[in-house]
């Protein structure tokens, strides 16, 4: 199992440093920045001040190390807008992101688990043909549409919750339904064929059969041992929820690392998009190790590969 | 009886594979909505533009932000008083390009990654898996946008970025295929008996990966279409004032308190187009493949 862990966390490091690696030279390759911050007729001088003071007259591999051994220390250099650290504007927005995500994971959770739990038990039932249906069309909807809408609804018509910013719970409660779309309508299918597998099982049949009440069966041997590959499709999709955080903050104005990032890849702001890259790459490959771990630790055939 | 009345008479036995096709696609209900909204799109991204009740460009301020069903526009008009039922049906072209190039690029870089990989093994397996596996280990959504913002936006640069970051999956998938086939005994034979590489690779490999390639292809275009129209809606990807459902929602999102019409249809299009794809893919996985089925 030790074995199993250290290999995978050297490859935590590998995705980190390669992630960081392809987006520099992607940036790079675009062209350098600094015709965006000066005026069109600055004079050539000015030009070539500027692009020696930000390092961007140098060879590419020269930039490419010195960002490496800087990024190593934390350092991402400045915001070409605001002069203020990059990596310290990401870190700041970090919070807001996570309240975001967990509080999306929690919300689908509560959801899809008893919906899937009735949707498999109710089998074929209208029930479980509404269930099932409604996850396929949840799916198909693209997660900012479904924030435009709610913002609409319950911000434009009702007016009863705010379309943007952050900081109190009624301005969490469109961000977090939006964000959680996607989550529940997976969760649902994926929580009804796990409990479909565990109910078609010998043992369920047999305790059926010599009298256990339906109710214990279902919650107390189904479930629990459904929710083992349901924990893992969990630690799995929050990479997801991650992903789609960043279109859902830009839709309610939400102050996390999507929004930052967004806004300065607009901006052609690159060291707060490579450190926010640097973060995001970070939290997405610990929580795959994080799942790997809890997989294989349920699964010891993972651990033998 | 010679040789074309034995075929015919083959024929007359065996339903043409259209015939089955269609057979088998009657069956299943979810399958007929999917096949015909595919039809449907196909068809207007085709005929789209000749059946426009007006011009999706012509832009007649004095008629701006007009509601559903007033002075003949249908669906209304956005804030330039451009008639958005005739952009909706225009803008259909750009999606269904992008899903089916999207699909066809990744698709074919992925399965060539893939029957590398996995038929030749050896170092260059390893490498090329640990490759996939460092990019699926990064958000999809992330990756499109942050290539689009660097490579630059337009039609052509929004499916190179989803090409870039969707080639993965097709190359795993293709992958652990080859590996399958590879342990058939035909294969096995064919290898024993002295047949090429090459020979073994195109005539007894690739036919064999081709339909596990198509039901994934099916299945990923949906996702492609959606992510087309996040990436647009963040200002990427298809620029206004080119019709795509997402610039349509990117521009229409400033008039969300006063004008409803210009979020709601566009994002309709997208979800009856996603839900159309992803219910022919099921149906086809269904079908061509029953071990798949319910995953």
């Amino acid at each position: 199992m030790l074995d199993f862990i250290v290999k995978r966390f050297i490859q935590v490091i590998i995705v980190v440093f390669l992630a960081l690696t392809v987006v520099f030279f992607l940036i790079r390759l675009s062209g350098d920045p600094t015709t965006l911050f000066l005026p069109p007729d600055a004079p050539r001088e000015q030009i070539e001040e500027y692009r020696e003071q930000l390092g961007f007259n140098r060879p590419l591999y020269a930039q490419y190390g010195d960002f490496m051994i800087d990024a190593v220390q934390g350092d991402f250099g400045e915001s070409l807008r605001s002069g203020e650290d990059a990596l310290g504007l990401v870190l700041q927005r970090m919070p807001a992101t996570f309240q975001l995500a967990f509080a999306a994971l929690i919300v689908s959770l509560l959801i899809a688990i008893p919906l899937g739990v009735l949707s498999a038990y109710k089998r074929n039932t209208l029930f479980d043909r509404i269930g099932v249906g409604l996850s396929v069309v949840g799916q198909a909807i693209p997660n900012f549409w479904f924030g435009l809408i709610l913002i609409f609804i319950f911000a434009a018509q009702l007016q009863f919750l705010p379309s943007s910013g952050g900081g109190s719970i009624s301005h969490m409660i469109l961000p977090v339904f939006t964000l959680a779309l996607y989550s529940i309508s997976r969760f649902v299918r994926f929580t009804r064929s796990a409990m479909l597998d565990v109910l078609n099982k010998d043992y369920i049949r047999t305790s059926k059969a010599a009298g256990a009440p339906t109710s214990s069966l279902v919650m107390k041997y189904a479930l629990r041992n459904s929710l083992i590959p349901i924990i893992t499709l969990v630690a799995l999709d929050l990479g997801v929820l991650l992903g789609g955080a960043v279109v859902t903050e830009v839709v309610f104005s939400w102050p996390g690392v999507g929004r930052l990032l967004h806004q300065s890849l607009l901006n052609r702001d690159f060291p707060i998009v490579l450190a926010g890259v640097f973060i995001i790459a970070i939290i997405y490959a610990v929580i795959n190790f994080i799942a790997d771990i809890l997989y294989a630790y349920v699964n010891p055939q993972i651990r033998v590969k | 009886m010679n040789a074309t009345e034995v075929m015919d008479n083959q024929k007359d036995k065996k339903p043409s594979k259209v015939k089955d096709f269609f057979r088998k696609l009657s069956r299943s209900w979810t399958g007929m909505i999917g096949f015909s909204i595919i039809v449907l799109l196909l068809f207007l991204s085709v005929f789209g533009e000749w059946i426009v009740p007006y011009d999706p460009m012509d832009a007649p301020l004095s008629k701006g932000l007009l509601p559903p069903m007033t002075d003949g526009h249908l669906l209304g008009t956005d804030q330039l008083g451009r008639d958005i039922l005739s952009r909706i049906i225009v803008g259909a072209r750009v999606s269904v390009i992008i899903g089916l190039a999207t699909a066809l690029l990744a698709g074919v870089v992925g399965t060539i990654v893939g029957v590398i990989a996995g038929f030749f093994r050896g170092w260059i397996d390893v490498v090329l898996m640990r490759i996939v596996d460092v990019q699926l280990s990064f958000p999809f959504i992330l990756l499109v946008l942050v290539i689009n913002a660097v490579i630059g936006t337009g039609l052509t640069n929004i499916v190179i970025s989803l090409a870039v970051a969707g080639w993965v999956i097709f190359a795993r998938v293709v992958r652990s295929e080859v590996l399958a086939l590879r342990e058939k005994e035909f294969i096995t034979a064919a290898i024993a008996t002295g047949v090429s590489k090459f020979e073994i690779l195109v005539r007894h490999i690739l036919p064999n990966i081709f339909t596990p390639i198509i039901i994934l292809a099916s299945l990923q275009i949906g996702t492609y279409i959606i992510a087309e129209a996040s990436v647009s809606f963040l200002g990427f990807g298809v620029q206004p004032p080119e019709p795509a459902w997402g610039n349509m929602l990117n521009e229409g999102k400033d008039y969300i308190f006063s004008s409803w019409w210009l979020i709601t249809f566009p994002g309709i299009a997208i979800i009856i187009t996603a839900l159309g794809v992803n219910l022919f893919g099921d149906w086809l996985r269904d079908t061509l493949d029953p071990d798949l089925k319910g995953e």
